[in-house]
């Protein structure tokens, strides 16, 4: 079964039990997102991708796609407030792009930069986040962290392991690993996982490596993150 | 000096045995575990790693959310204040500073001894009997200096809490009016004799014909819950009492469960006969630890009656069994999905929706959630039927509602109304003279203002889970709010990001006006804030946490352009303030400690 929806005037066809922005990227309109992905699981928790579905706002990545249903995503309040959270993200954690590895490949700059976000407007919290270097081959930098749980849901839905979790609560949620130490070294983490291949933001770097692909010619310098989220659908069609 | 190594496993085993070693259990057996350690020691969780079979991050995720689990060491006495508008109107923050300075502790620290720790924590649901605290989960009422002083002593004397005065214990039901559910005689097993009479469908249709809507606050009509779950598939049915009671202002349900509990257990167990349900689950919050025992007996007791087991009341096939869950201080879990994660052995965060519980709920399995009075109510309608029930209160809000009433009145306590009261009724009832605002439905709900002490409470006026708490005309309405919004920064379960982020952010510009730095420009942050929390947020707690602002701001303006002291904007930070680490660190207090304020300099 497949049905149409439009998004913001364009008809979209989509295949049952498809989201809308499933559907929506694969039909190569970009929705902006960040906890969203798709090879995964939807988690539906950075709200980012709120759209109007015939007037309701809802997010796009955990509302099943419906045919006729009248979806809006490029209106300037839901532009304003897609700002607005990615603002709260940014003040929420520490986030230093200048001195930051993950600087011009990062999902939550790009975002920035394509919603043009042009201050953090809310005060910092400055929220003390401290680094674990324990790990021989990668390092973990919770400051830049987002809580979008990919990696949680890489570790445990395709690599097995159970490496990462959210902990905490409310605005002391944070990422915690799969050891008594608490360290990185003490999991059963590796390299080769598709949680090491996966946070959009920089808390997960591979280490013994910088700045191998100079700022300036990195992925988001280039192309803006609308056309890249673009030819990475295209990408797996082929 | 070495320290003994502690078996975990002599403590352990029969707890998890009696979970049936499943991890969906875990939010039991992490209750259980802390209740016989003190708290959730690494070694201890090593072993239940091992014998759930789950990942350590499980089980810190699970514990880490609950602000009753402690990962660290916490103190053999564990006291928390209850911190709600009530408490702090009945001065517990002078109480809880003297506790402190007797005890030689700071709040939020384990004193050095490793004795004791003092903390706030969210509304007791005591607020009739307040000031009130809990010491290592258990309820004291009615905080005095005395009394205060006295509990020092014991503390001091590591006197064991099941050895204090039982006074200290006691928690009364204060009942002021008394309608058709509080009213006394029932007689434990006739509603369901009734039920069975009419048979499942015509209970169905007797709950139909009674209008009965849910008395946790939304609202929603019952008889379409019943219904949509008995015909939604699945390998089994659940009942689910909502008793996670977590609203700030609110008690009426720790009195239906203390002293109509009969009632509870009987209407869930005649929802299980509608929908065809084998299993109830009824979620006790945290703070109601204390009932455990209480309700364990009359379970027990009416499995000897035949109202629980099998083959009820002798018939066939109808069987039926309550389990009693105790949450652990995270109010979110009120939201039936969060409950049903936390049910589940789960941290509390509300599920994307739909599908809603009716069709995948507790096991992903079709599940009616009501809140404990609903189930009560049900008790009546299948006795006297339901053209009996909606004859009483209002044409859209048949039956009646208990109301917790506390504040700035004479008389505090449990009041039961027939719906369309009017709030100016029941300000007279409970002795309220020179009320300037009521809060009802707590802090989620909304603000009244004098002018409207003549709304009702009703559905189609003002819906309520039953919290009304008064305020009089000294009360600083500013304050009121602030206090609120403190307690839903705090109780955000961080799932998303507008809640997560903007709960805090509307904390600390409340803060900012507290402070005396506020401007017409933040009154005009805090507006966008708020509607950025009611089109964003995930579920119900980021859509209401705002309403206290957004009330009192338009129906109590003076008290925030008091506040407005600058006409420019100017930033919450102040490096005078900011120095207070290194005066306190230095002792000093001499005027050379501070910078020239900001008026002097201009």
């Amino acid at each position: 079964m497949s049905g149409t929806f439009t998004l913001n005037g364009k008809a979209i066809t989509f295949e049952d039990g498809q989201s809308i922005i499933q559907a929506a990227l694969k039909a190569g309109s970009y929705i902006p997102h960040l906890c969203y992905h798709p090879d995964f699981k939807p988690h539906g928790s950075c709200k980012l991708c709120s759209v109007t579905v015939n007037g309701r706002q809802t997010a796009s990545c955990t509302m099943l796609a419906a045919d006729h249903m009248v979806v809006e995503s490029e209106t300037e309040v839901l532009n304003d407030e897609r700002r607005a959270l990615t603002q709260m993200l940014f003040v929420e954690g520490n986030h230093f792009c200048p001195s930051c590895e993950k600087s011009g490949d990062c999902q939550l700059q790009a975002t920035a930069y394509h919603l043009g976000m042009m201050d953090s407007h809310y005060d910092h919290f400055f929220p003390n986040r401290p680094l674990d270097a324990s790990h021989p081959d990668f390092l973990l930098d919770f400051n830049r962290c987002i809580l979008c749980s990919l990696c949680v849901r890489a570790s445990r839905d395709v690599d097995g392991k159970n490496v990462f979790a959210l902990g905490g609560r409310g605005i002391k949620s944070h990422l915690i690993v799969n050891a008594k130490s608490g360290k990185l070294a003490d999991t059963d983490f590796s390299a080769v996982d598709k949680a090491a291949d996966v946070c959009p933001v920089g808390v997960i770097l591979p280490k013994k490596r910088g700045f191998v692909v100079p700022i300036g010619e990195r992925t988001f310098d280039k192309q803006s993150i609308d056309v890249y989220i673009d030819s990475r659908m295209a990408k797996e069609d082929r | 000096m070495d320290k003994p190594k502690v078996d975990h496993k002599s403590y352990l085993n029969p707890i998890l045995a009696r979970y049936g070693f499943q991890a969906i259990n875990l939010v039991q057996i992490l209750r259980e575990a802390q209740e016989s350690f003190g708290y959730l020691h690494p070694d201890a969780i090593d072993y239940l790693i091992n014998k759930l079979n789950v990942p350590r991050t499980k089980i810190e995720g699970v514990a880490s959310f609950y602000s009753f689990f402690y990962l660290e060491p916490r103190g053999k006495y564990r006291v928390l204040f209850s911190d709600n508008i009530t408490d702090r109107m009945l001065y517990n923050q002078s109480l809880m500073a003297r506790l402190c300075r007797n005890l030689w502790v700071e709040p939020g620290k384990l004193s050095e001894d490793g004795l004791v720790s003092v903390d706030f924590t969210s509304c007791t649901g005591m607020c009739d009997q307040g000031p009130a605290i809990l010491v290592n989960n258990f309820a004291i009422t009615l905080l005095t200096e005395q009394r205060v002083d006295e509990i020092c002593d014991l503390i001091r004397n590591r006197v064991p809490l099941a050895l204090w005065p039982p006074e200290y214990f006691q928690v009364m039901d204060n009942i002021r009016r008394k309608d058709l559910l509080l009213e006394d005689g029932f007689v434990a097993g006739a509603a369901l004799a009734a039920a069975i009479k009419h048979g499942p469908d015509g209970m169905l249709a007797e709950i139909r014909a009674s209008g009965l809507r849910g008395r946790g606050g939304a609202g929603f009509t019952t008889s379409i819950k019943w219904e949509s779950c008995r015909n939604a598939p699945g390998e089994a049915h659940y009942v689910v009492c909502n008793a996670d009671e977590g609203e700030p202002g609110t008690f009426k349900d720790r009195v239906l469960l203390t002293s109509y509990i009969d009632k509870v257990f009987e209407g869930m167990t005649l929802c299980g006969y509608v929908i065809g349900a084998q299993k109830g689950l009824l979620y006790l919050r945290g703070e109601y630890r204390y009932l455990l025992d209480h309700l364990n007996k009359i379970l027990v007791r009416r499995r000897q009656q035949n109202l629980l087991g099998s083959n009820i009341q002798g018939k066939k096939g109808f069987d039926f069994d309550i389990e009693i869950h105790i949450g652990a201080g995270a109010y979110i879990c009120g939201e039936e999905s969060a409950l049903i994660e936390s049910l589940e052995g789960k941290r509390g965060t509300p599920r994307n929706r739909p599908p809603f519980p009716v069709t995948n709920g507790y096991l992903n399995q079709p599940t009616v959630v009501n809140n404990v009075e609903t189930f009560a109510a049900t008790c009546h309608i299948a006795q006297k039927g339901g053209a009996w029930y909606a004859g009483i209160g209002t044409l859209k809000s048949a039956g009646t509602k208990v109301m917790s009433i506390s504040g700035d009145c004479s008389r505090p306590g449990i009041y039961e109304y027939p719906f369309g009261v009017s709030v100016r009724q029941i300000l007279e009832d409970c002795g309220a003279i020179d009320a300037q605002a009521v809060q009802a439905s707590g802090p989620s709900g909304v603000t009244l203002s004098d002018k409207e002490f003549d709304r009702i409470i009703a559905f189609e006026d003002i819906p309520t889970a039953g919290a009304f708490m008064v305020f009089n005309a000294t009360r600083d309405m500013f304050e009121v709010a602030r206090n609120f919004v403190h307690f839903f920064a705090h109780e955000s379960c961080g799932f998303c990001t507008p809640c997560r982020v903007g709960t805090s952010l509307l904390r600390n510009l409340m803060d900012k006006l507290h402070n005396g730095h506020g401007s017409p420009y933040d009154l005009k942050e805090i507006e966008k804030l708020n509607n950025l929390l009611l089109s964003l947020s995930h579920c119900g707690l980021g859509h209401t946490a705002c309403n206290p602002v957004l009330d009192t701001i338009n129906k109590f303006r003076p008290a925030y352009e008091q506040r407005m002291l600058h006409q420019e904007f100017i930033p919450a930070f102040d490096l005078d303030w900011s120095l207070q680490a290194a005066r306190q660190m230095t002792g000093r207090i001499d005027s050379g400690a501070h910078l020239p304020d900001a008026e002097d300099k201009t």
